[in-house]
């Protein structure tokens, strides 16, 4: 089930806030789709994004996926242990699985995301 | 028709299981008037093929029945006998792309070690499982580095290149919005090394060069390695001559970034220009950028160590429009022999081969530096082929030659203007002291 | 037939039957051992020299192997027994024609005149080769009824460039290269990249229910900025658009090109011209539809075939025949695209290629005819127990899809596994993309009722499987040399060669 402690977009992304700052990272329904994540290509910190734009990648046997950051701001930190290990974004999307986190440039973009019932509407029609 | 195994019974049956009365029913959604039948001849039985594919043999001229001399790119050097019988077993010759690698261990096997054979002999340390041949391998490793460069658009080129190479990539590039410089060789037929670093700005993304160049001389790979690094650009080294990997000095020793070029020389008889085996190796860390297919260790269910392709997901079939390269066949049974023929000679017998075509180059350029009215106008050192100067017109020399059983070189008038009573003549393993004094002796009488 | 071959008491696994020793190969550099050599030169005949600077040589090249020629010949042997191969079995691989590779082909190829010459030899004493080029040329120009043909391109991927950079020069010839191409969705994989490595943007089309083109979608999507429309004839579902000329119309009407990508050309080969079929350009397969050997993954070759409006702008150089009967090349071509490769082409698959044509002649539409009969087969037998997605007539291959076996937890990944047990190669499992879970079957003519037989039995064995025992089959293959590789693992921790050890 998709945390209600967060926003999605219709990329598979989700974002967490916390004060000043959001977690990024992608959803279970999108793992379950790539399979087994073998590569992640993941920013600096420092490096600055606009909301939408491609931030990096996520490579699986079968498929390789653009990543695209919900929010603006600039990037703070970067889960290195899952660059390490990319299984775990697998095993722990919406955890440990987490990808990096942006200090919000701006707080009016995150009424434009989806909720986790939005979200899960939202997958439910693109099955079909 | 002997390909054809179903027998009339058996079509009989066949067409009642599907249910139509006629083969021609099957056909039904072709339209009457995209029918038609080739006008050809009747069907050829074997000994007729033999026959008559015999007699078009027999009127090409090749390096079995001539002192043979011609080198530009494609090289008459030693192949055994195993390499090219070997290539006869069927589970080689009639296997597919390993893409189900619990029944192709062996390409996959052979192919690994086919890239580690490359990583070898260039100093670099990941190399794929083979590209079509040189020039198109040039044009990959141009496109590798333009992925690399993050947004440049300019590409510096030694003139001393293979022409032929040279003119693929303005091909390629020609529909990429991409910018090629040239930077033509020195009086001495070498790149010269401040021309290369000054041709290099920032909107750079490779430098290439070649050696032994087009002329045949030992270019430097420092020469490259430093004019492109630290200001963004990759180096790349060309190889056209593959037997020179045993003798010169590795591209990745010298900080080259990508070596490419074609591996023909290492096992792969001429073929009359195809089918080659281009090549391309690179560094650890820009292996995710390397086009084409790659193969990978890892271990099966049962934890047995396999192999299979791997980092798929860069290729045309995943990625389409996004793809690093559109290829998709590589050279599979050009790299089993090569893989063969640089396993059965190794460590000393490709050292042995390289010292033998240069020790005969070296010979044969004395030689012909003594003939009245020949000269060698570039004195560099050179690896097995170097340019010749004769008093007259090289094509019409080359005629002449080529009459008397003797084919001495590639005039370069096929490629530029300016030049045309220079010829390039290249040597190998293969040619012997008789041969080359022929060569000698005929090019004084022409005189 | 019964599947449990490895449980009958007695009888050998087929997997022992293939491979009776070991099955683990260590790699030949693992074989190596000092002062071990495999070859023999003759003593060097002038004077030792080494006439280049030390810097620029190197004096040894460390981990390159030291083996005697009898462990290169088991080696290899060896590791040659791991594979499948058709001359073992059938291997329906969809889209790639798997047929038999006729040994005469091998023979003449390596004719010396062909194997040991040299394209930059002066023209007079090449007239041999040139002329087997034309030959080559003239039987596919009268194959395909278009205009001429360019042999240079090195496989069909390279084709399809070089087709769509011919019309590229020939539209910008006229004011305006433009700016699309059309492709549907269930086209191969080069074909987009192919466009966008010519500087084209891709728009992809959707296929209709049927499977084939929307007319009406193409007709909206064709507009004066699209250059061509990219078809696989048939498509990569073995349906043929039997609305192929009025699609050429839509095309034409507005000043774009058709090409044809021609890697199911085995499907209608001396049955129908794509010339008539209003295609402009058209590429081949060598290695498919003219038997050049597949060889582990190439080589191949892909020549194009263009209508009388492309040849200006064909590669260079061109072989021609002048009006003394001589064969010359010709690279006054001042419209040509330039060259893709050195030389050429694959010259060595020319020569296959011209000997198979050459054995079949004027009765090359048996191959069709035979390749869409052994695949309409293939669909009669499974067709009650595989779904297909789109019943259309098809032709030389037929695609279903693991839609049932799905709903038992068995994908197409695990019968083509299952299938290795039953010693068939599998067919092509998810492609074409628009056919989820797709298995893509294209037997060839060269199958017999027997084969043809076997294979239909162990596809339907494995359906049963899936109903009763689907773990047998979700742990498949069983009797391989190596069971199921982990591809993950070897994405994951990249080991791309072996190094010495320090």
């Amino acid at each position: 089930m998709n945390p209600d402690d967060r926003h999605y977009t219709q990329s598979h992304e989700w974002v967490k806030i916390d004060g000043e700052v959001g977690t990024i990272g992608i959803t279970d329904h999108a793992q379950k789709e790539l399979g087994e994540i073998v590569y992640l290509e993941l920013p600096e910190t420092g490096h600055v994004f606009n909301a939408n734009e491609e931030f990096g990648t996520v490579e699986s046997v079968k498929a390789v996926s653009e990543l695209y950051t919900p929010i603006s701001g600039e990037v703070v930190e970067v889960n290195k242990g899952a660059i390490a290990e990319p299984g775990i974004v697998n095993d722990d999307p919406f955890g440990d699985g987490w990808l990096l986190r942006i200090k919000l440039s701006t707080d009016q973009e995150v009424s434009t995301l989806m909720s986790a019932e939005q979200y899960a509407e939202y997958v439910r029609t693109e099955e079909k | 028709m002997k390909f054809l195994p179903v027998s009339d019974s058996d079509r009989t049956a066949m067409l009642q299981a599907i249910g139509v009365a006629r083969v021609e029913d099957l056909f039904r959604s072709l339209p009457r008037e995209v029918l038609g039948s080739p006008d050809l001849r009747p069907p050829m039985s074997e000994i007729e093929i033999r026959r008559s594919f015999g007699e078009l043999s027999r009127r090409t001229a090749g390096a079995r029945d001539t002192a043979f001399f011609l080198g530009a790119g494609l090289y008459h050097h030693y192949v055994s006998a195993i390499a090219d019988q070997m290539l006869y077993r069927s589970e080689w010759l009639t296997s597919y792309t390993p893409y189900q690698p619990e029944v192709s261990q062996g390409t996959l096997q052979s192919i690994f070690e086919f890239q580690t054979h490359i990583g070898l002999l260039t100093g670099l340390d990941v190399a794929n499982a083979s590209l079509y041949e040189g020039a198109s391998a040039l044009v990959e490793a141009l496109l590798m580095a333009e992925r690399l460069s993050r947004g440049r658009r300019r590409a510096v080129l030694s003139a001393g290149i293979h022409p032929e190479y040279r003119e693929t990539v303005r091909t390629y590039f020609a529909n990429l919005d991409l910018e090629i410089a040239e930077v033509p060789v020195g009086p001495d037929g070498a790149t010269e090394a401040q021309a290369l670093a000054a041709a290099v700005d920032d909107r750079t993304f490779a430098v290439a060069l070649q050696s032994p160049n087009f002329y045949g001389l030992v270019e430097d790979w420092k020469s490259a390695s430093a004019a492109a690094s630290g200001r963004g650009a990759q180096s790349i080294a060309v190889v056209a001559e593959a037997a020179s990997l045993a003798l010169l000095a590795p591209p990745g020793e010298a900080g080259i970034d990508i070596a490419c070029g074609e591996a023909q020389s290492l096992g792969v008889p001429m073929n009359n220009g195809g089918p080659l085996l281009g090549f391309l190796a690179c560094r650890t860390a820009h292996q995710r950028q390397i086009p084409g297919r790659l193969v990978g260790e890892t271990r099966d269910a049962e934890g047995r160590r396999a192999f299979c392709l791997t980092l798929s997901t860069r290729e045309q079939h995943i990625r389409r429009e996004k793809a690093t390269s559109n290829i998709c066949t590589n050279q599979g049974l050009m790299a089993l022999a090569a893989n063969v023929h640089m396993s059965l000679l190794g460590r000393r017998g490709l050292r042995e081969v390289a010292l033998q075509s240069h020790a005969k180059a070296e010979y044969l350029k004395e030689r012909i530096a003594g003939v009245p009215g020949y000269r060698i106008p570039y004195g560099g050192p050179t690896f097995n082929e170097f340019v010749v100067e004769g008093p007259e017109d090289a094509r019409s020399l080359l005629s002449r030659l080529a009459a008397r059983g003797i084919l001495g070189g590639v005039p370069l008038s096929r490629y530029e203007d300016g030049s045309p009573r220079r010829f390039v003549t290249a040597v190998t393993e293969m040619n012997t002291k008789e041969e080359m004094d022929r060569l000698v002796a005929a090019l004084g009488e022409a005189a | 037939m019964s599947l449990e071959i490895e449980e009958r008491k007695g009888e050998a696994s087929l997997g022992d039957r293939l491979h009776p020793e070991p099955r683990h190969e260590p790699l030949i550099f693992e074989r190596s051992g000092a002062g071990k050599v495999g070859y023999s030169l003759p003593p060097l005949d002038v004077p030792e020299r080494l006439a280049i600077p030390k810097d620029r040589t190197r004096a040894d090249i460390p981990g390159e192997t030291e083996v005697t020629e009898v462990e290169v010949a088991r080696h290899f042997t060896r590791l040659s027994r791991l594979n499948f191969s058709i001359d073992q079995g059938l291997y329906p691989l969809g889209s790639c024609t798997m047929k038999h590779n006729p040994r005469t082909n091998e023979e003449v190829a390596r004719l010396p005149g062909f194997a040991a010459s040299h394209p930059l030899a002066p023209e007079e004493v090449c007239q041999g080769t040139l002329e087997l080029a034309w030959r080559l040329e003239q039987a596919l120009i009268e194959l395909t009824g278009l205009a001429r043909v360019t042999l240079q391109p090195s496989a069909g991927a390279q084709g399809e460039l070089a087709g769509i950079l011919m019309v590229r020069a020939a539209l910008a010839k006229t004011g305006n290269p433009r700016r699309t191409v059309l492709i549907p969705d269930s086209a191969h994989g080069t074909n987009p990249a192919s466009a966008h490595f010519a500087g084209y943007k891709v728009r992809e089309l959707k296929s209709n229910a049927r499977g084939t083109l929307d007319l009406d979608v193409l007709q909206q999507a064709m507009t004066e900025e699209v250059a061509a429309l990219m078809l696989t004839v048939p498509n990569t579902l073995g349906i043929f658009e039997d609305r192929i000329r009025d699609i050429a119309e839509i095309v034409h009407a507005k000043g774009g090109f058709l090409y044809c990508d021609g890697a199911n050309f085995n499907s209608f080969v001396g049955v129908a011209k794509p010339g008539l079929m209003g295609i402009d350009v058209m590429h081949m397969n060598l290695h498919k539809t003219f038997s050049t050997p597949h060889g582990g993954g190439g080589p191949g070759s892909g020549p194009v075939a263009v209508v009388e409006r492309l040849v200006p702008f064909l590669p260079r150089p061109t072989v021609e025949r002048r009006a003394d009967g001589r064969f010359a090349l010709d690279f006054d071509r001042p419209d040509s695209i330039g060259r893709l490769r050195t030389f050429l082409g694959n010259y060595g698959m020319f020569v296959r290629a011209l000997a198979y044509i050459a054995a079949y002649g004027n009765r090359i539409g048996d191959v069709a005819r035979g390749a869409v009969l052994n695949a309409n087969y293939i669909r009669a037998g499974l067709q009650r127990d595989y779904h297909l997605k789109y019943d259309a007539p098809t032709l030389h291959e037929i695609v279903f899809s693991d839609k049932r076996q799905g709903e038992r937890g068995v994908h197409a990944i695990d019968i083509a596994k299952r299938l290795m047990d039953c010693g068939f190669h599998p067919p092509t499992i998810y492609f074409p993309l628009i056919v989820p879970g797709a298995l893509m079957i294209e037997p060839t003519e060269t199958e017999g009722k027997v084969g043809l037989d076997a294979f239909i039995a162990a596809m339907r064995s494995i359906a049963r499987e899936c109903e009763d025992d689907p773990e047998i089959v979700l742990r498949a293959p069983h009797t391989t040399p190596v069971r199921r590789v982990d591809e993950v693992a070897a994405a994951r921790n990249l080991v791309l060669r072996w190094r010495p050890p320090v």
